[in-house]
Parts: structure tokens; sequence; C-alpha cells
């Protein structure tokens, strides 16, 4: 009998090109998804070259990053620089044969929304792109992660990637997740515990039976930030839920195709008795909502409980990182994390803009207002997931509380376009980084839930979602 | 790709952990579409005010660091976003090299692409070391990538681990792709058998 394997060994394994004596692994890349900030550089370095896009067909372009989330924004965008780097990969998709999905496509939307959206994420792919958050199409069982421009640019000459093997970690999340806890306070509640760097040089594979029982939406939200703990990629088997996604997808498989596809695709989840390098095991009863506090994803707490102490730090440097956190952050140890005001409200991102996340939200918002000191948005992460939302009276629930209801892209995520915080802004963000400056230079992150997030925007300050009063129920 | 043998040089301490991307380059510069011209963009807001006066206690501002060639920080050095632009800004500033007791993954690759030399020492070496840069004047160290080793003229001596491979491309300054395009007959014979797991297309 053969040794069990790991999914993401059985993934790695099928994309071994050549493995050279005393080099890294040459590595078949199945797809490469491009935007506008991270490949101009890229395409020109194979113009200088010249050399062609190897696989036009295995790799797809959209704008996300730069683009406002206004209507008239984005007919006349005033920043000229990125006027110009959208501008640019539409030149270089052209040149170089690659499909865009661009401002105007009733399929743009953030790379990680729409990869899966049409189907072009699949099970058992390797997935590359120049975005951290590549980590998020390992919800299906792709291995995916993010790269850098010289990275990029040597995928589209080669399709392949010198790689070095990584570690292997499985995070087994196992019970029924209590009420008012979503796949985001699983995720906060890892890094939280295992820190930002706790998986650096692994691949996470999500397992357990509180893992198994999310939608695709919440697995993604999982896979989305395992980058934040440091990892590599972050992968979850494939099973019924991910074949009921994928099923009639623009560019998922048909008909007897299809029937293969998921015969091939069935045989990859990780067999009994594989061996990870590194094993941790969540009960999910003893999960709660949390916020972050500070300025790094581990810098997180349960809602009930209260900005912790820099004297608990384990050394010198931590504590001297721990305090410049809290001053940046303007939060004094001790303050109860439920009594912290905020000014702003941003629902969106590759972590929490999918329709499931906006149909969450809606229905902590139904019914009430939005507070008189805060002015919050809700920004969906693709045009498909815009449209399903309207077609089922999201926005208008959103608008009626006051919610700003936006076109789609990154948004307040990075503030790239028009939308951050002022200086001293303290927003409630569904997006996945509270780095200093992220949302604007001088603005204070704290991450949440969507739930959490609407919660925060209608009350004003933060509130444990689990004694929250639903107003109105939401049909879907 | 500019080859890397032995350097030595003043060291910039930055005693932070967890040093991410947004911070090295800020988001405002990435919208440009060259690869060049960011050094002048490093630590940007940390460098400066709002209003764009210099602040002096940020320590790419201490004169006594200005030539520094070796940046020193603590650990988890360039988490976050994926941005090349990290590394271009680093090797545009003059930066050849970063010590710190852990790198994240991503900037670990970006960086060796340009040619700067990442060294992972002890957090306990990394401490002293910090402490030296910032109270012995003129503290200079020296990093040999054929030895892997870290050395000042005061007795300190420490080693570091590279992967052999990158260690061979960062002496020689090797092409990534045209090392890759060795393989074209085993990457062509790959495709084809590939191609056949449609399951496995894109589109
Ligand atoms: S939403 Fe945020 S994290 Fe996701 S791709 Fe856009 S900028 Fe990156």
């Amino acid at each position: 009998m053969s040794t069990p394997k790991t999914l993401f060994q059985k993934v790695w394994e099928q994309h071994v090109v050549v493995e050279p004596k005393g080099e890294p692994t040459l590595l078949y890349i199945d797809l490469q998804l491009v935007h506008e900030v991270t490949s101009p550089q890229a395409f020109e370095g194979l113009r200088l070259a010249g050399r062609k896009v190897r696989r036009p067909d295995r790799t797809i372009a959209t704008v996300d990053h730069n683009v406002p989330t206004t209507i008239e924004g984005r007919l006349n965008i005033v920043d000229q620089i990125a006027a110009k780097q959208i501008s640019t990969l539409r030149q270089n998709c052209a040149d170089f044969g690659v499909e865009l999905y661009d401002v105007n496509s009733r399929e743009q939307g953030i790379v990680h929304v729409i990869g899966p959206e049409l189907g072009i994420t699949k099970p058992g792919m390797t997935i590359v792109c120049g975005d951290s958050h590549t980590s998020t199409h390992g919800a299906f069982g792709a291995l995916a992660f993010g790269i850098g421009t010289s990275e990029v640019e040597h995928v589209l000459a080669t399709q392949t990637l010198p790689q070095s093997n990584p570690q292997t970690f499985r995070i087994s999340v196992e019970g029924k997740l209590p009420q008012g806890v979503t796949a985001k306070d699983i995720i906060l509640a890892i890094i939280g515990k295992i820190g930002t760097d706790g998986a650096t040089g692994c691949v996470i594979e999500y397992a357990g039976s509180a893992i198994r029982s999310l939608s695709m939406e919440g697995r993604m939200t999982i896979c989305n930030m395992s980058i934040e703990a440091g990892a590599r990629a972050g992968m979850i088997a494939p099973d019924e839920t991910t074949f009921g996604y994928l099923k009639g997808r623009r560019f998922s498989p048909q008909g007897a195709a299809w029937d293969k596809a998921v015969e091939e695709w069935s045989k990859l989840p990780t067999e009994a008795g594989a061996k990870f390098d590194r094993e941790l095991v969540i009960d999910a009863a003893t999960l709660v909502p949390y916020v972050s506090w500070g300025t790094s994803p581990g810098m997180v707490a349960p809602v009930t409980s209260s900005v912790p102490d820099p004297a608990a730090a384990a050394n010198d440097l931590d504590r001297k990182s721990f305090e410049r956190a809290l001053e940046y952050m303007a939060l004094q140890p001790g303050t109860p994390l439920d009594k912290i005001a905020v000014d702003r409200v941003f629902i969106g991102s590759c972590t929490n803009g999918r329709i499931e996340d906006l149909r969450a939200a809606a229905k902590i918002a139904a019914g009430h207002k939005v507070s008189t000191h805060v002015s919050a948005m809700v920004v969906p992460g693709s045009q498909q997931v815009k449209a399903q939302a309207e077609k089922e009276g999201l926005d208008q629930i959103f608008k009626e509380a006051g919610f700003d209801w936006r076109e789609p892209g990154c948004s307040m995520c990075l503030g790239m376009n028009p939308d951050i915080l002022s200086p001293g802004e303290r927003c409630a963000s569904t997006s996945n980084r509270n780095f200093e400056g992220r949302q604007g230079r001088g603005g204070r992150t704290h991450l949440v839930s969507p739930e959490m997030a609407a919660a925060a925007a209608i009350a004003g300050h933060f509130v444990d979602i689990r004694n929250w009063e639903v107003r109105e129920e939401v049909k879907a | 790709m500019e080859a890397f043998k032995t350097l030595t040089s003043t060291v910039a301490p930055l005693d932070r952990t967890n040093v991410d991307t947004d911070q090295i380059i800020p988001k405002q510069f990435l919208k440009r579409i060259e690869r060049t011209g960011y050094g002048d963009f490093l630590f940007f807001d940390w460098r400066q005010t709002p209003e764009g006066k210099p602040l002096p206690e940020f320590v790419l501002n201490d004169p006594r660091y200005k030539d520094a060639k070796i940046l020193i920080a603590g650990k988890n050095f360039g988490c976050g976003s994926s941005r090349e632009h990290a590394a271009w800004a680093l090797s545009d500033f003059g930066f050849r090299v970063v010590i710190a007791p852990t790198f994240a993954d991503i900037f670990f690759s970006n960086a060796g692409k340009n040619g700067i030399v990442l060294v992972r020492l002890s957090e306990s070496e990394v401490e002293t070391l910090l402490r030296n840069s910032q109270t012995i004047p003129g503290y200079k160290l020296t990093v040999s990538l054929q030895d892997q080793t870290v050395i000042d003229d005061r007795g300190f001596k420490a080693t570091f681990e590279v992967d052999p491979f990158r260690k061979y491309c960062l002496l020689e300054g090797l092409d990534d792709i045209g090392l890759t395009l060795r393989h074209a007959a085993e990457l062509d014979k790959y495709e084809t058998e590939h191609n056949k797991a449609t399951w496995l297309q894109a589109k």
C-alpha cells in the first residue's frame, strides 16, 4: 500500500514539471490572475526580452485595486496615475492576447471574487496572482498563492514557477459554531492564536466539521486570510459544497466533462493517516466574535474583552511594537472593546465582499438606522455580487438604513482609490489588514465580520452580535 | 541582477517587529508603471509628517545611518502585501542586506529576485546588533554570502543559513526566467501531457 497523501501533496505532485538536482522544483501553473497594480512592470519585462505570454488561455485580467466605486468616478478617473495604470493594463492585454474584465464589464470585480464566481477557479489547480490574498482560491482545493512582479513575469513567460517545497500544517476546527460566530471569527481566532508569522513557510489545510459545514463564501474568507498568519497558502478539500457551488458556472465543465471533473476532484482530499508537519485542533464551541485592536491582524480579542496590556508582551521588542500599536490606535489598555466608538464602517473586500456576506450584514441592518455620527459604506466584491444583491433587494435595505451603496472594487480595503479614512478616523472594517495607514494615512482599522461591522454602524460602537435584535426577516 | 559577494557597511537599526510592506512602500506609490525610482518613497509615512516635514527620530533620517547598506529589524519583516515594490524601494534606496530573525515568504522571494540578501539571525543576535548599531558610533558589519557569516571588528561573529541554489543565484546574479528556460524541452513535454487534464483548464 502506498503512503497516504495530503490534499496539498496531490496537487503539488501533479504539477511538477521537473525537479532539477539542487534546485527548487519547477511547478506548472494552471491559472494566473492579473490586475492593474502589480503587472505593468511584468509585461514591460516581457517586451524588453522579446517574450510572449506562453498561455493566454490560462491568464485572466481585471481591474480592481484602483477603480473608483462611484459611477461618476469610474467614468472620469481623476487620479491620472491610476488612470494610466488601468489604460496600461488594457494595452498590455490587447498586445499579449489576454482576456480582460474591464471597468464596464458585467463580470468585473475583485480578482479573488471573480475567479470563483466565473468558475475559472477549480479544485486541484495551481493558481497564482500578484496579490497576497490569492490564498482565497484555496477554498476550492486549489494550491493558490500570491507572488511578486518578477514572478508574474516568470509565469507569463513560462507558465511555471520555481518553488521550494513548503511544510504542511493542518488546522482542524471541530464541532458546531456557536450562533453569531462566523468564518471571519474562525480565522481571526486562528491568527490571534498562532501569530502573524505562525504559519510562515507552510501551506495550511483547514479541516474539521466546523470547516466542512461552511459555505464556499465562508471557506474563502478563511483561506483568504491565511497570508495574515504568514502561510504560503490555505487549502480546503473539495466536497459536495464545492461541486454545488461550481456547477453551471460560466467556465465550469459541462455534461460529460463535468462528471469526469467531479470524479477527478473527488480524488483530491487528504487520505486518512496522511502526515502533516504540524497540527492544531480548535474546539469550535470556544469561539466568539472577535475585534482587532492593534495594527497587525494577530492583535485580536473577543468582543467581550478589553484592550490588552503591553506589559503582557513576551519580550522587549514585542512590547515596544505593542505600545506603538496602542499609541497609533489611540487606545488605553483595559478599555472594553464594546465601548470603542467608530466613525466609519466598511463592508466589502475579497475577504467579506461576497453575496453571503452582504446577506448577513443586511440581516443585521434591516429595520435599523446607521448611527448619526457614523458614515458607512457597502462595496460589493464584483458586478455579479452587486447585481445579485440588487435582485434580492439588499441594496434597498442598506440604503434605507443609511449605508452608502457602491460600485465593485477593492475600495477602502487598501484605499488606492478615493475611498480612504482621514487621519484619526476609526473604522470597523470587514477587510483583512489593520496595518498602519492601510485604509488611509493615520486611519485606525478594526477587523471584524460583516455582521459585527453592520451592528457597529448602527450602534456607533462595537457590540456583541450575539445579543443583536434582528428586526426584520430578510428573504434571500 | 547585480551579483553579491561580500559587503561591509554601517547598519541602520529599525527596532520594530512585523514591519509590513504597506509601511516599506505605502500604496500611493504603487500606481507607477516603472520598476525604478522607489527609493525616495521607502518608509514614506514613517519618514515624514503628512505635511512632508522629515521626522528626525526615524532611523533613516538620522545622519549616522546615511550610507547604511544593511538594514536590521525585528521578526516577520516584509509581512503583508505581495508588492515587489517593497524590494525595489529597499534596493533603490541602497540597501543590499536585511538582517532579521524571520522574513515573510513572498517578500523573501521578491528580495532574492532583486539581489537583496536576507540574513536570518537569532532573536538575541539581532537584539545585540540592534543595540550595537544604536550605541556604537560608526558601527559596521561585514556580510559574506560566500562564507555565510556576519562579523564586526569587535569579535561578533554569526553564521546564517541560505538555500544553496539561492546562494548560487545571488552570487552569480542570475535571472530566473533564463534558468527556467534551460528546462524548455521538459516543459513542452509536461505541458502536452498536462493539457489532457481538462478538469484543470481555466476556461
Ligand atoms: S480587496 Fe483588498 S486584499 Fe483583496 S485584492 Fe483588493 S486590495 Fe487586496
